[in-house]
């Protein structure tokens, strides 16, 4: 049965989030929550998967309050997780700068840069406990940015008005998760964590409806596993790797939350990706993965492509007559600092017309002529040194002299798990933080809100929430590897790995995984059609029926294998895919990082369609097409206005 | 892999063959290969402090025995009348040779401390990193090599020169005690005196030119600011002791000392 | 560029290893090391041969996963992680020698990969501040002077990845310790345990089988983040103050 053939379901009615005004309904909800006993909390075992910001703020958090955490990671290491890779920083509401900011505006900015598409009661949560996250973290010894004065330095960050964004250096993420690491290692040595590294999660275990488990596997001894809990929490981040080039670590996937996803969590809003306009670009077939430049280079540089097509003369040789300043042309009035989705929509329309720079013309230039001109040499490598420098070891072009190469790529992914305002998706016991669920983002993330959203749930929602479900459900009844339920996820889990390993086909892995990433970022990425989406629905059930035929993984189960590995993430990228088009192709307005080219203004803009689209899509899996549920999304306190740049 | 301290480790080598799942279930990450203990002398900076200490005791005695060691350029009189006094340091208030005998006996357990640690350290190490890189680079572990056998070369040197010099065992020519000056002279007057002596000395400037600045680190001196001025010092440290021992060979050689 | 690979090839922690030659035709300057090693197992995978096993994630030089030893040199011959190592480091016909970490306290798990959990233990040991969530007192209360949050982050910066073990003659992990103590032990929220934390992380780190330090700087010349050798001064100065002020 095809995708295309998915019906509509009941609506999802109630999300659990309190009524009354919008500033009080966390503490209401704290308060009407129900409490585990300390003495109790012991002897709960909750599971936790992943151990980013998220996950490792989650699992410290609850071992410090007395549960018995379980917890797992692919990496080495906790202290590997992706978070670590983000750079710039992390917003709160603290009005250090005593420049007009609040906890409303954080709120109101997050909605409208979210263009409507997140749920309000989760994003003013959101921007209160933003505040805590900072003191949290700097009681824990993360070095912000300090003035001379001792206190603490934020700066200004994705065309907000007010300085929120407090930072170290361009590690952030880094020295926010080494925080939260640090806080988890405490806890590992009192013994309250049991922490499995190289570890990774196959399957979710749904025991009379509640989620008690998961299935795992070793990476290093390829076994398989089965581990029970009270509760399962999934933090293991984004799906960006659909895509096969993204900003995403290589190892970063989907298969947590796609497993979950088809044992009864619903998935919202799979097409929500982020995807971010100052990238380097590819350089050949080989490319691995993307390397993400920080978006404040565009506050001095200047974005242009040359007016004729195929101009393949250096960029020295083009004159300033020959050039298109194109983001200054279209938007004279924001110029190169318009937001991330339409930056990345403008690059990808020049080079479609085949202006493109570089190899392959997947490219437009950032220069910076102008501004060393402008400012000095000596300003502009202050202001922008490391990134320069980082730019040149990767490309061995040095942007002093000729301007930088950029192309956008796919790098958040909003989307996720849809989860009520507990955090909770709609299988119960199961918990989803983190990028993982769908958020509160909506339908764009504003720069340096991931670090807080990932904080935000693993310090302070999570435990608060997930102690009312443990009250309501004490005791569980114990899970044995002979309960039919546990037999059936093990089976099927180890009867997938023995296909892979037993098909030995003529392709690998990555061969798959690469075709798979084109048709996404071809007809799924920065501009989708009605056609294309319906091609990719078609491509995507082809390339999976070959997969199963041609694959090839050398090797056992029984080691280290990354090849299996691998395949195995694909195996869950190809169904994913195929949700993510649905949902690109069933939500036919634009907003936020979801442009649908049938969709604009007359300028070229996205146009949004409240009256029909005001909702989150949360998709139920059934085997064959799917179901969708539809949460109505209520504006009380930010209202809904169209976007304008122009 | 379960990271925290793990209870079972016996199994933990060969996991990934296709063992039993039992098997496998005990195969937790590496262990710690001993308890972790406070204990001054268990830990690998405290030894590092005892071989700094010590052998910072041996350089303030170096410092010593150069300045005397030059009296020789100023005749057998003044030498020989340094070398007594030497005996009767400390007095009256200590008995005759009691100065001597403890100076002796601090730069004994100063030299003891310092092998043992060194041993023990350097046993460790090698432990510590069993396996060679196939690609070997040129010119790594410089300064760790030419510390252990510059400390065995000094070693070997100590013994030989307190047999030559003084107790006259393998003194070469009539060995006369209170008698120094000539001595020296018979020592350097044959060619393997002054080669071992010479490359004792030249060893000897090595391992404080590193030593003296490593010790300032052990101790915790160290530091960005004083980077320049430790180095400084280590560097004329061993120059100074270098040419104020070669000096006395050198001189018997031209016959400036006779 | 055609390259020769002679690469670490251990079937797992207990079997016999050794180094195995492999042609690498159609280089591109381009790629990154890892890019390459990953043509290769594309090869070796058509040829239904074991695919080489390494560790890796980011690739961009933050998580620290990475961990090869080129030519004798952690991370290559260029100051990065092995992610950040690019073929334009190397010429058309080099032979190149490409082997996993070495350290007794880093077991060789498969080909290129190395156990490093030993570093995870030594942060259990003491490498945190004891600041349960929700205890925390507004971030204003305590200023810290900048010239001290410099020194913290600069140590702080450390990604973990076990170059300076792999450098080190002696396999010592002082500087990876001596970076985690230096950052936590400056702050005015990491004094209350300034002296347990040194006291225990030592303790651990050489519990765990690294060697001492012997001040070669090799360690420093590899760190891909510039953790500076004067850190390991700073630490034993701050254990021989612990060692004085705990009895």
């Amino acid at each position: 049965m095809s995708y295309l053939d998915f019906r509509t379901g009941e609506p999802i009615a109630d999300t659990k989030a309190p009524a009354g005004p919008i500033a009080e309904r966390w503490d209401t909800r704290r308060f009407e929550a129900k409490l585990v006993n300390p003495a109790n909390r012991r002897k709960h075992r909750i599971i936790v998967v992943g151990t980013g910001l998220a996950g490792g703020s989650a699992g410290a958090t609850l071992a410090e309050q007395g549960y018995h955490v379980v917890q797992f990671c692919f990496q080495d290491s906790p202290r590997r997780a992706h978070s670590i890779a983000a750079q710039g920083g992390i917003n709160a509401a603290k009005n250090y700068r005593n420049d007009g900011d609040s906890v409303h505006r954080l709120f109101y900015d997050t909605v409208k840069g979210g263009d409507f598409r997140a749920r309000e009661s989760n994003v003013h949560r959101l921007a209160q406990i933003s505040v805590e996250i900072i003191d949290q973290c700097v009681a824990q010894g993360v070095p912000f940015a300090r003035e001379y004065g001792g206190l603490l330095d934020t700066r200004s960050f994705g065309g907000v008005q007010v300085s929120r964004t407090f930072y170290a250096r361009g590690q952030t993420g880094q020295q926010l998760l080494l925080g939260a690491y640090q806080a988890l290692s405490r806890q590992i040595a009192a013994g309250n964590v049991e922490m499995h590294a190289r570890t990774e999660m196959l399957d979710l275990i749904v025991v009379d409806g509640r989620a008690r488990g998961i299935v795992a596997r070793d990476l290093i001894t390829g076994e398989v596993s089965t581990h029970y809990a009270d509760a399962v929490v999934l933090a293991s981040g984004g799906y960006g790797n659909v895509f096969y080039l993204s900003t995403n670590a290589m190892n970063s996937n989907a298969t947590a939350v796609w497993r979950a996803h088809r044992r009864g969590a619903y998935f919202a809003n799979p097409c929500f990706t982020q995807i971010h306009p100052t990238c380097i670009p590819r350089t050949g077939d080989h490319q691995s993965k993307l390397t993400l430049m920080s978006e404040s280079l565009r506050n001095d540089g200047r974005i242009w492509v040359p007016k004729a097509k195929g101009d393949t003369r250096p960029a020295a040789e083009i004159p300033e007559d020959e050039r298109d300043y194109y983001l200054e042309r279209i938007y004279p009035s924001f110029g190169n600092l318009v937001p991330r989705d339409i930056a990345s929509r403008a690059a990808k329309n020049v080079c479609d017309e085949g202006r493109g720079v570089g190899p392959g013309g997947q490219g437009v230039y950032l220069d910076f002529a102008d501004a060393i001109a402008r400012m000095g040499r000596k300003a502009v490598e202050a202001k922008y040194g490391n990134l320069f420098d980082m730019y040149e070891r990767i490309t061995a072009e040095n942007p002093y002299e000729v301007p930088m190469r950029i192309y956008p790529a796919v790098h958040y992914t909003m989307g996720g798990l849809w989860v009520d305002y507990d955090l909770q998706t709609t299988v119960p016991g199961l918990f989803a933080i983190g990028e993982a669920n769908f958020s509160d983002h909506g339908a764009n993330r504003l720069g340096a809100s991931a670090l807080m959203q990932g904080l935000a749930d693993g310090y302070f929602v999570l435990p608060a929430t997930i102690n009312d479900y443990l009250a309501r459900h004490p005791q569980a009844e114990p899970v044995t590897d002979e309960h039919p339920a546990v037999r059936e996820a093990l089976a099927e889990t180890e009867d997938r790995l023995h296909l892979l390993l037993s098909v030995d086909g003529d392709r690998t892995p990555d061969s798959f995984h690469r075709e798979l990433g084109e048709v996404m970022w071809e007809f799924c990425g920065m501009a989708r059609t009605e056609e294309g989406l319906r091609t990719a629905l078609r491509r995507i059930p082809e390339i999976r029926e070959e997969f199963w035929r041609r694959i090839k993984v050398p090797g056992t189960g029984a080691e280290l294998n990354q090849s299996l590995e691998k395949a195995n993430r694909i195996v869950d990228y190809l169904e994913l895919a195929e949700l993510m088009c649905l949902d690109a192709l069933n939500r036919a307005e634009s907003c936020g990082g979801h442009f649908r080219e049938e969709s604009q203004t007359p300028d070229g803009e996205a146009a949004r369609r409240d009256e029909e689209f005001a909702y989150a899509a949360a998709w139920e899996f059934t085997g064959g097409a799917p179901v969708l549920h539809k949460e109505d999304l209520a504006f009380e306190y930010v209202h809904p206005t169209q976007r304008s740049y122009a | 892999m379960a990271l925290a301290p793990s209870k079972d480790t016996a199994a933990a080598k060969d996991t990934a063959a296709k063992g039993s799942a039992s098997d496998r279930e005990a195969a937790p990450a590496r262990p710690p290969s001993r308890t972790p203990t406070r204990g001054f002398w268990s830990s690998t900076i405290g030894k590092k402090t005892v071989m700094a200490v010590s052998g910072l005791v041996m350089l303030a005695y170096l410092v010593a025995h150069v300045a005397g060691n030059l009296k020789v350029f100023f005749g057998p009189e003044e030498f020989n009348a340094y070398g007594h006094w030497l005996r009767v340091m400390g007095a009256p208030v200590l008995h005759h040779q009691w100065g001597l005998w403890i100076a002796r006996i601090a730069l004994l357990a100063a030299v003891g401390a310092h092998a043992v640690s060194a041993y023990q350290l350097s046993r460790r190490d090698i432990k510590a990193r069993p396996t060679r890189y196939a690609h070997r680079r040129k010119g790594s572990s410089y300064a760790t090599r030419t510390m252990r056998w510059g400390g065995i070369i000094l070693a070997l040197f100590i013994v030989w020169h307190v047999l030559d010099l003084t107790t006259g065992t393998v003194h070469p020519g009539g060995f006369e005690e209170g008698r120094p000056y000539q001595n020296v002279i018979d020592t350097f007057s044959t060619w393997y005196g002054n080669t071992i002596y010479i490359v004792a000395m030249l060893a000897v400037g090595l391992h404080v030119r590193h030593g003296f600045w490593s010790a300032a680190q052990t101790l915790g001196v160290g530091n960005a600011r004083r980077e320049r001025a430790l180095r400084l010092t280590a560097n004329l440290l061993a120059l100074v002791l270098t040419a104020g021992f070669i000096a006395v060979p050198v001189g018997v050689m031209t016959g400036v000392v006779n | 560029m055609k390259l020769n690979l002679r690469v670490w090839r251990q079937k797992n922690s207990g079997a016999e290893g050794a180094m195995v030659t492999y042609e690498v035709d159609g280089v591109s300057p381009d790629m990154s090391f890892l890019e390459m090693l990953d043509t290769l197992n594309e090869d070796l995978i058509l040829r239904g041969e074991d695919p080489v096993a390494f560790d890796h994630d980011c690739r961009e030089g933050i998580c620290g996963a990475c961990s090869l030893v080129i030519d004798g040199d952690a991370h290559g011959p260029e100051r990065t992680t092995t992610c950040q190592l690019h073929m334009r480091s190397f010429r058309d016909g080099d032979t190149i020698d490409v082997e996993p970490w070495r350290a007794s306290a880093f077991p060789v798990v498969k080909d290129l990969v190395v156990d490093r959990t030993a570093f995870d233990r030594i942060i259990q040991a003491g490498g945190y501040v004891t600041a349960p969530t929700g205890s925390a007192p507004e971030a204003h209360a305590t200023a810290v002077p900048k010239a001290d949050a410099d020194f913290a982050f600069e140590h702080a910066e450390c990604i973990g990845c076990g170059a300076c073990v792999a450098a080190c003659p002696n396999g010592s992990a002082m500087l990876f310790t001596s970076a985690k103590v230096n950052h936590l032990n400056v702050l005015p929220q990491g004094a209350p345990e300034r002296e347990t934390r040194v006291l225990d992380m030592v303790a651990q780190m050489d519990a765990e089988g690294f060697g001492g330090c012997t001040l070669t700087g090799e360690c420093a010349t590899a760190c891909p983040k510039g953790i500076p050798l004067p850190s390991i001064a700073a630490m034993n100065k701050e254990w021989l103050r612990a060692r004085r002020k705990v009895r």
